[in-house]
């Protein structure tokens, strides 16, 4: 559960938490774009270290590493998999750095394998600074100032709201049924499959039964009574919203310039220089 | 028995919960914790049955550190029946919802007839036996859930917040029920709010307070101490109140039975005549 602990926004007053929510999703989109942009080690490696001033200006070190550390399975994961594709159908990398002889190659493949990895590592990291520094109700007005319908917005905070309640449900119930000797992780993998039958049902049931009574305390609050909805505050972008968008736009074409004309080495290359 | 040696639990999110807890259960004893929202009653009685594990200092069932057995092995001795009943409820029918622990632990098939009957009559719902149990109301859900840790009838029974969301005539029969068990030499641990309820069953009470516990004793003695639960945020009995409120008169101030408390003022009325 430790993934959606890293999502969880908590609230502290920071230069970053008081940015504009639509800036930093834009900023949040520029990393992204440009780690799918590259599959070198050494770039990407540059590319973690863009969000590390945000993390720290923010001071949500610790349930930003939290969120890091839930990843670090599907990050093996990721590893693991190119490893192993790489190792089968050596094709696959071989576009990438012509091989010399093997110990070089199977550098390469680590190399290559660490940088997807890092890639991955680098989308978390980035949104999980984005969520952790952003409330839901900031991110509900962000998008409701961005002309979209005021049902979406709300299903959509909505649903972010509830993560956090689902994941401790979804603990306890673990606990409920533990306690009644289920073992999660006895048997073959169908047998695991099938112990979490009796945590999934009550999961399910009480989000729908906690979605009907969360739509009955609506519409007894008037939920879509008046067409056009105001709200008490708005978003305006300041200064140093205008100096992120700046930042970020300088990044992409930094970033368009490299892939264009600079090669960039592999860490096994220079190693071996 | 339940030893506990200077417990201190910390959750992941660094919150401290319990904060050297020594405490011994005995075999056959009726014991209440007690306290505010928050002061760690339920994180306590979760180490009963191993599903959390110390963070410093020991818990031993029956001479055994919970640290070293699963919950599953810990759970054929000490049932633990949670606060919601919808936390554990997933079957088609009652009857299948009651055998599930009974499965998990491998009893045979007969065994497992024979003690699913015996719950189905102990908590009068053999009536629903192929019903849906969330069909049932939530009283019934409640007995349910009873039932399917009583059916495999475990030495130690701990209720989280039994008494919670039943009327009055179900809060008697549980009482009735609860008392049942102790008298049948089950150790029995009730957590719960709900003084009135304990003051009618008198156990023994421990009230806690910021992981820490405050004061324990038999009911009537913790729970007409002002003091103490003023500390704990709860309030004594009604009748305590009435009989603190009139100690001027000479009254004792340790009353917490309604009985007993008629017992004396009739006998003071008939003194005056």
């Amino acid at each position: 559960m430790s993934v959606f602990e890293g999502f969880k926004f908590r609230k502290v007053s920071s230069v970053v938490h008081n940015l504009d929510p639509r800036i930093k999703f834009f900023f949040v989109v520029i990393l992204f774009v440009m780690a799918i942009m590259f599959f070198e080690l050494l770039a990407l490696v540059v590319l973690f270290f863009i969000p590390l001033p945000f993390v720290f200006m923010a001071r949500v070190n610790k349930q930003w590493l939290r969120s890091l550390r839930g990843a670090a399975f599907f990050a093996i994961f990721i590893f693991a998999t190119n490893i192993l594709v790489g190792y089968f159908y050596p094709s696959s990398n071989r576009q990438i750095i012509p091989p010399v002889d093997t110990a070089t190659e199977y550098l390469i493949l680590v190399e290559y394998a660490s940088a997807m990895t890092l890639r991955f590592v680098v989308l978390i990291a980035s949104f999980s600074v984005f969520f952790l520094t952003t409330s839901p109700d900031h991110l509900g007005l962000a998008l409701q100032q961005s002309r979209i319908p005021y049902e979406f917005c709300f299903a959509f905070t909505t649903a972010v709201r509830f993560v956090p309640v689902l994941a401790d449900e979804a603990q306890t119930i673990m606990d409920a049924q533990k306690a009644r000797g289920l073992e999660l992780e006895r048997g073959n993998f169908l047998k695991r499959v099938r112990n979490y039958i009796p945590i999934l049902i009550p999961l399910i049931v009480n989000a729908i039964r906690r979605s009907l009574e969360l739509a009955e305390a609506m519409e007894s609050r008037a939920w879509g009574a008046s067409e056009k909805r105001t709200n008490l505050y708005t978003l305006k972008l300041r200064r140093a919203d205008y100096i992120l968008v700046g930042v970020s736009v300088l990044m992409l074409i930094i970033a368009v310039y490299v892939r264009l004309y600079v090669p960039i080495p592999s860490l096994t290359t220079l190693l071996l220089l | 028995m339940i030893e506990v040696k200077d417990l201190h639990f910390a959750y992941p999110t660094g919150l401290e919960a319990l904060k050297g807890i020594n405490l011994t259960v005995d075999d056959g004893e009726f014991l209440a914790v007690m306290g505010q929202n928050g002061a760690g009653k339920t994180t306590l009685v979760k180490h009963f049955n191993g599903l959390l594990k110390p963070t410093a200092g020991e818990v031993l069932v029956d001479g055994v550190s919970t640290r070293d057995v699963s919950v599953a092995k810990l759970s054929r001795n000490v049932g633990f029946v949670f606060q919601n009943p919808d936390h554990q409820l997933f079957s088609e029918t009652v009857e299948e919802e009651i055998g599930f622990a009974l499965k998990n632990f491998g009893f045979e098939e007969a065994v497992i007839k024979k003690q699913v009957d015996w719950a189905l009559n102990l908590l009068d719902i053999t009536q629903y036996r192929k019903t849906s149990p969330f069909m049932l109301s939530g009283g019934e859900r409640k007995r349910v859930a009873l039932a399917s840790i009583l059916a495999w009838d475990p030495q130690v029974i701990i209720l989280d917040e039994p008494t919670i969301g039943q009327d009055h005539q179900q809060k008697e029969k549980l009482q009735q029920f609860i008392l049942q068990l102790n008298a049948q030499k089950k150790t029995v641990v009730v957590v719960t709010h709900d003084v009135e309820f304990v003051a009618e069953c008198n156990p023994r009470v421990i009230l806690m307070s910021q992981g820490k516990i405050l004061a324990e004793g038999m009911a009537e003695k913790v729970l007409t101490n002002p003091k103490l639960v003023a500390q704990a945020s709860i309030v004594p009995p009604q009748i305590t109140q009435v009989f603190l409120e009139l100690a001027d008169l000479g009254l004792p101030t340790d009353v917490i039975d309604v009985h007993e408390a008629t017992k004396i003022l009739l006998g003071r009325l008939r003194e005056r005549q």
